[in-house]
């Protein structure tokens, strides 16, 4: 009922195109506004036309065009939904008539501000349009409008829409609506964000069940030096308080204790060691943005004698021998970043399945030349060689970058992920996504490219950041608190304009921008939302995916026990009879036989023995040491970097895929098992503590969010594709007559225990 | 120190010369001469490269300075201070404890066959370590306590495809070494000094009892004594079933549960009439393997068909095989059948039986008016099979059937993808070159066309209902490759369909269709599964599962290859998509492959029913299915939910294959998981178990609570209500 098998409708439609402003408004949207999204409609907003479109605060209505057919994904392109394409100044959004058949459990995950076939302006990549079947790149000024129009979004949705059916000045203003609001350079002060902020004033409030440290204050960085123990040799400042000393920096930061603060005054705080994290024995990692670049030798030499006492001062005891990690060189430059990252995502930014089939064939060579997961394993490479100064060798490591905010960024917080099991639960990682990238000045607003400013400048580190973690997610998934969807929503918040968190280059701009400067123009600062608010986006039921069930708590007291379970299990893969084969405890390196073979054949033969010589030998052994060893998922956590064990993250990037959905498959399906257990025990536990004892089976109530693993489809919760691609499914009408009666199941059992006799 | 460098390259260039003439093939094909030159020219056209599995030239040389090197270091590092040392530890280990502690433990009904100390164990990952090497006539032990953790290596010697001796001369110390090629993706290297060698034959032993049959020698699974609670032969006996008529039984409850439900075992009489279809009947015509010996003795035909019009059929049909009833769909009564080619040959013969044979079976689905024929052949290939005698149903002469070309490479291509597979994960992995490593073998490619093929097969029969004839060519050495494949593929079909087969049991039935199946070109109809296995005869293979030459030291064998390798993949890929799907893990997958090459239990042994008739498989040899059915908890899945009614659709795109790491990756240290691959799963279950009890504590406290609340005081809030999370 909603696809139109559209050839036939549409003639009708045309004949009555005189009409169809009307007539296909009411027919377009009827239910795009349920219940649950009233919270943020504006209601003085809705007039009588739009009765149907989901407003936010402050949210206008720029452009709009009706006979818009968005094609299904499913089919090349022979189906479609009619509707009415809307171009506001938050989103482009399409109303058709589909939402309808949304089921239960689909819904329940809905994301309450943007809607399936919501694409927030910042969201969208290419446009492009098809004349004659041509398709090109949508940009300026157009002569010819297109008939179709395909939009590739940054979160790599891909949107068709036909406008052959369309009135041609709305065609026009649609086109260059979306064009304009969506590739034209921007001011930042005409980001939503701010007509959100003043329209919304009084309904935002923040969670208070919201624990994420914001970093903001001096209180929240001496709360962190003492959790990590790092007091003792460093110490808070706030010089920069009102932002004089440098606009880079955050208002509070940390420095070594004996640091004189003037010292951060010299050169605009470059060249200072700055304080990421202590580790648990002692050693601690430090970024320093590097010392402007001079020709003139006058003000080299004072640079060298600023930075001959910095290093004296942070090389003395009590502070541990440094290593500096220069960032700027030797490692990834952004510009690989970037043109990896745009080759990636063109794997996935599939227009049709013809396309999709072509590209699967090429598909491993194609992943390879892209080089996106090798960025990710020399990132994860490198975060575990820090690793290994710090844990291993007890050395302080500082990182060195000319900005101290993209790579540094990136690695001190896979670093501290690794080491610091805080990191690892929901609330350290927003903290430390708060600490490192937020108040560390990671320029959001570039980076993603937001107002379109600067094409150069978007590099999706903290996107690579997010493809890190999630390698290390998707390897020890108990370690963590929070799943891979829990990542992928975070990854699509980036582009939503309503948070403040991803919108700013650095704490100044925000903060001048909220008005905190000018205090007599405003009554009071703007109160702008933080992403950290889950709330916003979601229902609490919806929220549950984003927790790992399986995530334990740092266990107290049952500790012996846990490690005699692990133990037992060291048996030989297949043979009968217990025959332990474990693996080699350390390197090989280690041993002299092997120095012999060094001095005695040269490096060619002692690469036929163990080929990949290229990494160092401390880190090869400790990387091999932890492997060997079990897994503390409260300890030190490294991932594998090894060819196989990288891999795409298949949620963030297949969802919308429909050719890559897996029907009742996917880890979706045992995730559903998981959360079924759980929320079983959970019910009774609540039970016993109302102590309700009814008389019904306890099971009956679970309340279950993934009721029907079998059904789900592997994209869940993202794409809701199975509803248009409903494939058969056997009939069952004789099978669950007789499956439902229980002398009948346990037949089968019976049946099947003959089966082994 | 710049001597020793220089004695090794020469010697290493010697090393390479001389391993032609000290060659240990005693085995029939002659033709192992590792240069791949020779190899070339004299194996002929038809197999490329067989020569160069695991060896080119350029990594034999690379083994001979690898053990030069390691021989040398290990004399090195035992000079001067050391060496006396050594000396006197070594004569104090001799009979002493810690020589014990390196022997290696047996199984029931294993003896060892020598015991070699100070042998080196040159590990692509870890150098050279030395210890002592026990050969048994099950497998090859080499264990070293000096390590901690031990370093032990334990290779069953069925695994072994090849054994080559590499003789080095350096220092005038005569050191010798053995490569010993596993069909497990793994090559191992030992050195060993040469009066060693001499004094305890140990080539000679490994040769031995490696290729027991190449020798005149019995398989180990023969004399394997291991008792287990659960006899696995019987999980699927033929003719146990057959004959108290619960092969009928058996049969219904696969093809159709709702059917078999409803009738015990004792009432079982009642259901014969209850065949899922009038339109099939088993036939005893091949009950004495006279019909087709490749066939099991219980096949299923359709109902009309006289046995006189059978046998004309057989005769129309390569080596016999008629097209006999695989599965039959439960609702849709759609069917699977399997034969083998028609002989048509070049002058287009014709079969009026065969033509009435097919509309019959297109007769007994009512819902379809088409008959699929998938050729499992290239189409090519199918061409010049006509030629020879073979060839395939025309469309015109078989009217309303489609004939389907599934395109799949014959076992040479696989064979090769198959090393070129093992040489990029075997022993290192290249980072930077990984993925189009990958890309380079197809291997998932060929995994994915089979995999496509089953859908589209599916697909067809779902929406047509029509009978598919899965059609296997036959035709010279890749006869039983068809086959193989035509199985694997209607195996995944199965596994597509039938939510019966995810569960252990099944599996454990398939096992045993497996083991009959699999191995034997068994057509051990009644099950369905089994009825997959309905392979036809591999004709001229050796005993031993064909494919895999089990005992026969003839490794260019060119019928060899990995397609049974390549359906637990399949089935592994299907796991990975739809992890809650199925009842068994990935350790009852790998399982499954490390027995069907160890030779250990007798389920993987010969080709067909009848060999394994005439060999008592059944009652000389333990069936895996027993070890497997007796600790079902180690391989089940935890997250198994039931699916019934539930048609998996895999995806066939390469994007969701991924390669079989924790399979063929496994012997490298670094890509081995933390934990054994099923400690994740194992914890999982504990946790699972620890929920479980917790739900039935829970419950005990509701029904204590509700009888002490209403007789008592409201008892205090139970101590037992710890959040949740801490639990889990």
């Amino acid at each position: 009922m909603w696809v139109c098998c559209c050839y036939c409708c549409f003639k009708f439609l045309k004949s009555l195109s005189a009409l169809s402003n009307v007539c296909l408004g009411g027919w377009g949207g009827v239910c795009a506004t349920t219940p649950r999204e009233e919270i943020h409609t504006n209601e003085k907003e809705v007039t009588e036309k739009e009765v149907t479109l989901h407003l936010l605060p402050g949210e206008q209505v720029l452009c709009e065009a009706s006979t818009v057919l968005k094609y299904v994904q499913e089919d090349s392109s022979q189906h479609g939904v009619y509707g009415r394409l809307v171009c506001t100044d938050f989103k482009i959004a399409f109303l058709g008539d589909d939402e309808s058949t949304l089921d239960n459990d689909e819904t329940q995950f809905k994301n309450k501000v943007i809607g399936e076939n919501d694409i927030t302006l910042h969201c969208v990549d290419q446009i492009y349009g098809v004349f004659d079947e041509k398709k090109k790149t949508l940009f300026g000024q157009l002569k010819k409008y297109p008939e179709k129009l395909i939009i590739h979004c940054k979160d790599l949705r891909v949107f068709q829409f036909c406008l052959r059916y369309t009135k041609e000045e709305e065609v026009k203003r649609i086109v260059s609506g979306i064009i304009h609001h969506t590739q034209a350079p921007k001011l930042l002060k005409r980001l939503f964000l701010f007509s959100y902020a003043t329209a919304a004033q009084n309904n935002t409030v923040t969670d208070p069940k919201n624990h994420t440290v914001m970093f903001d204050s001096l209180k929240d960085w001496c709360w962190e030096l003492e959790r990590t123990k790092g007091n003792m040799k460093y110490k808070a400042v706030s010089v920069n308080e009102d932002y004089e000393v440098c606009e880079r920096l955050p208002a509070y930061f940390v420095v070594p204790t004996p640091l004189p603060e003037e010292n951060v005054q010299r050169f605009q705080g470059h060249g200072i060691p700055i304080w990421c994290w202590s580790c648990h024995n002692g050693s601690a990692l430090l970024k320093m943005s590097a010392l402007p670049k001079e020709q003139d030798d006058g003000i080299l030499q004072i640079q060298k004698s600023f930075f001959d006492r910095i290093y004296k001062t942070i090389h003395r005891p009590p502070y541990e021998i440094v290593k500096t990690e220069d960032l700027s060189s030797n490692f990834l430059s952004l510009q690989e970043i970037q043109t990896a990252y745009s080759k990636f995502k063109q794997l996935f930014l599939i227009d049709n399945s013809t396309e999709f089939w072509d590209t699967d064939i090429k598909w491993f060579s194609l992943l390879e030349s892209s080089s996106w997961l090798d960025i990710i394993r020399r990132c994860l490479k490198k975060a575990i060689e820090i690793t290994e100064c710090m844990e291993a060798q007890n050395m302080n490591v500082l990182l060195l970058e000319e900005n101290a905010s993209d790579l540094c960024c990136l690695i001190s917080s896979l670093v501290q992920l690794m080491m610091d099991p805080h990191c690892r639960t929901r609330i350290g990682f927003q903290s430390l996504i708060q600490k490192e990238w937020v108040m560390g000045g990671h320029c959001f607003l570039d980076r993603c490219n937001h107002l379109r400013q600067n094409d150069k400048e978007e590099v999706p580190v903290f996107l690579l950041f997010l493809d890190c973690v999630w390698q290390l997610v998707h390897q020890h998934p108990p370690a963590f608190e929070f799943t891979e969807t829990y990542l992928t929503v975070l990854s699509d918040s980036l582009y939503i304009p309503i948070f403040s968190t991803f919108f700013f280059n650095s704490p100044h701009q925000k903060d001048t921008n909220m008005g905190r400067e000018g205090q007599e123009t405003q009554s009071k600062p703007l109160n702008l939302l933080t992403v950290w608010d889950w709330s916003v986006q979601f229902e609490p039921k919806a929220q549950t995916l984003l927790k790992n069930p399986l995530y334990v708590e740092k266990p107290k007291l049952d500790k012996g026990q846990r490690k005699g379970m692990r133990f037992k299990h060291q048996r030989q893969l297949s043979l009968p009879l217990t025959q332990s084969k474990s693996s080699p405890k350390r390197g090989f390196f280690r041993e002299e036989t092997d120095h012999l073979i060094k001095n005695l054949l040269g490096k060619r033969i002692s690469k036929l023995i163990n080929s990949s010589d290229e990494l160092q030998d401390n880190f090869r052994e400790f990387y091999d040491t932890w492997h060997s060893k079990p897994t503390d998922y409260h300890g030190l956590l490294l991932p594998h970097i090894e060819g196989p064990e990288i891999k795409v993250w298949a949620q963030r990037y297949l969802r919308w895929i429909p050719e890559a959905q897996i029907l009742g498959g996917g880890r979706v399906a045992t995730m559903s098992k998981l959360l079924e257990m759980m929320e079983e025990v959970q019910s009774l536990q609540e039970k016993i503590d109302e102590r309700h004892h009814s008389q019904q089976a306890p099971q009956a109530e679970a309340p279950c969010l993934l009721r029907n693993s079998a059904r789900l489809s592997s994209l869940f919760p993202f794409a809701l594709l199975q509803r248009h691609s409903s494939k058969p499914v056997l009939p069952t009408s004789g099978w669950k007559a007789l499956g439902d009666e229980d002398d009948l199941a346990k037949q089968e059992d019976e049946f099947v225990d003959l089966g082994d006799v | 120190m710049d001597r020793p460098a220089a004695a090794a390259a020469a010697a290493a260039v010697a090393a390479a010369g001389c391993e032609g003439g000290g060659g240990p093939n005693s085995g029939p094909a002659g033709g192992r001469r590792p240069p791949r030159a020779a190899g070339g020219a004299t194996a002929g056209s038809r197999q490329p490269s067989v020569e160069t599995l695991d060896s080119p030239t350029g990594s034999h040389v690379e083994w001979c300075k690898q053990l030069i090197a390691a021989t040398i270091s290990s004399q090195i590092s035992g000079s001067v201070t050391s060496e006396n040392v050594s000396r006197d530890y070594k004569a104090l280990r001799d009979g002493n404890k810690l020589a014990q502690m390196e022997e290696a433990p047996l199984f029931p009904g294993e003896s060892i066959k020598a015991i070699v100390k100070d042998v080196m164990y040159i590990c692509p990952f870890m150098g050279a370590v030395s210890g002592t090497l026990t050969v048994t006539d099950f497998k090859l032990y080499f264990k070293n306590v000096e390590r901690d953790p031990h370093f032990i290596l334990d290779v069953p010697l069925g695994v072994i495809s090849r054994v080559e001796k590499i003789g080095a001369q350096s220092h005038g110390d005569n050191s010798c070494g053995i490569e010993i090629v596993c069909k497990d993706m793994r090559n191992l290297r030992l050195a060993y000094k040469q009066e060693e060698q001499s004094k305890l034959g140990i080539f000679e032993n490994l040769n031995k009892h490696a290729f027991p049959l190449s020798n005149g020698q019995a398989l180990f699974a023969f004399s394997y004594k291991e008792k287990f609670s659960i006899n696995g032969w019987k999980v699927y006996d033929p003719w146990i079933l057959v004959a108290n008529k619960k092969w009928m039984w058996f049969m219904l409850s696969t093809v159709s549960k709702c059917k078999v439900m409803p009738f015990p075992p004792s009432s079982f009489s009642n259901t014969l009439q209850g065949l899922p279809n009038e339109s099939w009947k088993i036939s005893k015509i091949n009950n004495n393997y006279e019909f087709c010996d490749t066939y099991p003795a219980v096949i299923v035909v359709p109902t009309s068909v006289k046995d006189d019009d059978l046998s004309k059929v057989a005769a129309f049909r390569a080596k016999g095989r008629v097209p006999v009833l695989s599965w039959i769909h439960p609702e849709s009564q759609a069917t699977i059948t399997r034969c083998s080619q028609p002989l048509v040959g070049p002058n287009d013969k014709r079969c009026k039986e065969d033509e009435k044979y097919l509309q019959t079976i297109m007769d007994a689905n009512a819902q379809s008016h088409k008959l699929i024929i998938f050729d499992a052949r290239q189409n090519s290939v199918a061409d010049t099979n006509k030629t020879k005698g073979g060839g395939y149903e025309s469309e015109s002469v078989y009217p309303n059937a489609e004939l389907v070309f599934l395109e799949i490479h014959n076992i040479h291509v696989m064979r090769e993808s198959l090393r070129k597979l093992k040489e990029i994960v075997y022993p290192s992995i290249d980072e930077a070159r990984w993925l189009s490593n990958v890309d380079g073998t197809h291997w998932l490619e060929y995994i994915r066309v089979k995999r496509s093929s089953t859908l589209y097969a599916f697909q067809l029969r779902l929406l047509c209902a029509c009978a598919i004839n899965t059609y296997i060519s036959k035709w010279f050495f890749s006869i039983a490759n068809k086959c193989l494949l035509a199985v694997c593929m209607s195996f995944l079909i199965k596994y597509v369909t039938g939510s019966y087969f995810w569960s252990v049991q099944a599996i454990g039935l398939l096992g045993i269709c497996l083991n009959c199946a699999l191995n034997g070109n068994t057509p051990q109809v009644p099950i369905r599964l089994a009825m997959e296995s309905r392979r036809m005869g591999s004709a001229r293979i050796s005993l031993g599962f064909g494919r895999v030459g089990h005992g026969n030291d003839n490794h260019a064998d060119a019928d060899r290859s990995p397609i049974f390798l390549q359906f637990i993949d399949c089935v592994w890929q299907m796991t990975r998509q739809f992890p809650s799907a199925f009842e068994f893990n990935e350790l009852f997958l790998i399982t499954i492959l490390d027995h069907l090459y160890s030779c250990l239990f007798g389920t993987f042994l010969c080709n067909c029913e009848q060999q394994r008739f005439k060999e008592d498989i059944y009652t000389k040899t333990v069936s895996l299915w027993s070890y497997i059915n007796s600790q079902l908890d180690e391989f089940s899945n935890p997250f198994f939910v039931n699916y019934e009614n539930h048609v998996l659709y895999p995806v066939a795109s390469l994007s969701h294959l991924e390669l079989w790491v924790n399979y063929y990756v496994r012997w490298n240290p670094r890509m081995r998981p933390q934990m054994p691959i099923h400690q994740n799963l194992k914890e999982l279950l504990a946790v699972r178990a620890e929920l479980q009890k917790r739900v039935e504590d829970l419950q005990r406290e509701v029904a204590t609570r509700t009888v002490s609340s209403s007789s008592e005081r409201g008892s205090s809030p139970s101590h037992s209500a710890t959040p949740v999370h801490t639990s889990v």
